[in-house]
């Protein structure tokens, strides 16, 4: 990196330093605490039902970070698919198999320290290369151009990177071919 | 300053509707389905063809004791009411009524948002079915949630339709976009939408979750009192929302044949008006559809029509262009 490069940097982490931070910023950091919390609370409980409910609050925390980062498309379509489906799925599988009211004591797993240590992980690497790639990079969020809306995800998306969104969708299109495929083979064996 | 104030008085004059169109929604069902059914209805409240019958409901609700059930989950139980209401409320704040400002507030990716948070309000019918510690709560609950999932991707279909012809996802902008021949061209989006929306609402003949000659009310049989109103109240809201939405999405919104300026908000009254006599006059004539009719209508007819109305857009889109 150049002496210019690495002094405008410099003056752009200096502008916008972190021991004084914006309103949004203390709010992202807020709702971020409460996601994180949500979590925490939804994999630790006891209460089956709870946790589906604490995962609402964590998936929705999500949502309100995404907004304040200006991604409203993102965060709209959050909030649709995770908590407007994928909750409702998980609520129905728990009440068909009728969970019950109050604590489950054998809800609990035998791998909850390799869990714990999958989880780390993940989040260690997810972190490092998210770390590493920006570094002191900033990106303004209130310029002319917000880099959120639904007008500039959707072109970077169909110009940018039309190909493993197609590639996605021939995946998702397998997955859902196979379930088909999975589901329709138990009925027949069922049938003799 | 003044800026705050702008949001104040939109934030409130929503909130007006949001408790005023419900309740005339209300008493107009009342009124339409006894003289449907060859009888007065409400005659007595208020004095005038009892105007003030709905006032009077409300007023016995709150006077009734709220009874939390000893073997229900208390707090998901009480919380239950407010997760199913409140969603209809930010819907509202969405949906413009007239061009120009006349929206509580404009959203960018205004479809998504709507159909979003509309999805949302499920969970409150859900919660309550599980929280009961009630069977037939429970059985109801499960109802609502194979018909949600059932019936959420034609909504969205049919959605993503209009957005694709408008060219926008923005609500503001895709009445903007709108002309006369787009009816025509959507009509079959427009039933779609208008139908699975009906579903998701549990509105006769989609309301087996409810079904009171099965299960006595489904998710809602253990509540009394306020929080019952409150599950009423968000059924009707429900109808507002989804009636303001097909008139934004399919029937052109504010533009009308005369009085585009100005009057423009009438129209949409009007159109929403008009669709929400459609919601009564349904559920005056349909029997309630089985469960497997159900799921059968969303499956094999919905998803189809939706998904050939979004062919039919892109040829006529790309053939025009």
């Amino acid at each position: 990196m150049t002496g210019t490069g690495t002094a405008t940097l410099a003056a752009s982490t200096a502008a916008h330093g972190f021991l004084s931070p914006t309103g949004v910023e203390i709010v992202f950091l807020l709702v971020g605490l409460v996601t994180l919390g949500a979590a925490v609370v939804t994999v630790t409980t006891k209460q089956l039902v709870h946790a589906a409910l604490w995962l609402v609050v964590a998936l929705g925390g999500l949502a309100v970070e995404y907004l304040l980062l200006t991604a409203e498309f993102i965060a709209w379509v959050q909030v649709l698919i995770y908590v407007g489906s994928v909750v409702v799925l998980l609520l129905f599988g728990l009440m068909l198999t009728k969970a019950p009211i109050g604590r489950s004591p054998d809800a609990d797993s035998g791998n909850r320290w390799a869990a714990l240590g999958v989880a780390v992980a993940a989040a260690a690497a997810l972190v490092w290369v998210v770390a590493d790639a920006f570094r002191t990079t900033w990106i303004g969020l209130d310029g002319d151009a917000p880099q959120g809306t639904t007008k500039v995800s959707g072109e970077i998306l169909f110009r940018h990177w039309v190909l493993p969104f197609e590639a996605l969708s021939v995946l998702l299109l397998a997955a859902l071919v196979g379930a088909i495929v999975l589901s329709r083979k138990r009925g027949k064996e069922e049938k003799r | 300053m003044s800026d705050t104030l702008d949001v104040v008085l939109r934030l409130l004059a929503v909130f007006v509707v949001f408790l005023v169109l419900p309740l005339v929604i209300g008493q107009t069902e009342h009124k339409v389905m006894a003289h449907m059914q060859g009888r007065l209805g409400p005659m007595y409240a208020g004095g005038f063809h009892g105007w003030a019958q709905l006032v009077a409901d409300g007023v016995k609700f709150a006077q009734k004791e709220d009874v939390v059930p000893a073997g229900a989950d208390r707090r998901v139980f009480q919380l239950a009411p407010a997760v199913a209401l409140l969603p209809y409320l930010l819907v509202l704040v969405a949906i413009p009524v007239g061009p120009g400002n006349a929206v509580g507030q404009i959203v960018d990716a205004g479809i998504f948002f709507v159909l979003a948070v509309m999805g949302v309000g499920v969970l409150g019918s859900l919660m309550a079915g599980w929280a009961s510690a009630n069977k037939f709560s429970l059985l109801g609950g499960l109802r609502t949630a194979a018909q949600l999932m059932a019936y959420e991707l034609p909504m969205l279909l049919a959605a993503a339709s209009v957005a694709m012809a408008a060219g926008t996802v923005s609500l503001p902008g895709i009445v903007d976009a709108f002309h006369w021949w787009w009816v025509p061209w959507q009509i079959v989006g427009a039933v779609v939408f208008f139908v699975a929306g009906l579903a998701e609402l549990q509105r006769p003949p989609f309301d087996m979750p409810v079904a009171d000659s099965e299960i006595i009310f489904g998710a809602y049989t253990e509540y009394t009192g306020l929080r019952f109103a409150l599950f009423l109240l968000s059924e009707y809201a429900g109808i507002v929302v989804l009636c303001g939405l097909t008139t934004v999405l399919f029937l052109g919104g504010w533009h009308g044949p005369f009085g585009a300026d100005g009057l423009g908000w009438v129209w949409t009254l009007l159109k929403t008006a008009v669709l929400a006599f459609v919601v009564i006059w349904l559920r005056v004539t349909y029997p309630r559809l089985r469960e497997d009719q159900l799921q059968k209508l969303a499956w094999t007819v919905l998803i189809p029509l939706a998904l050939a109305q979004i062919a039919l857009t892109g040829v006529v889109k790309v053939v025009t262009q």
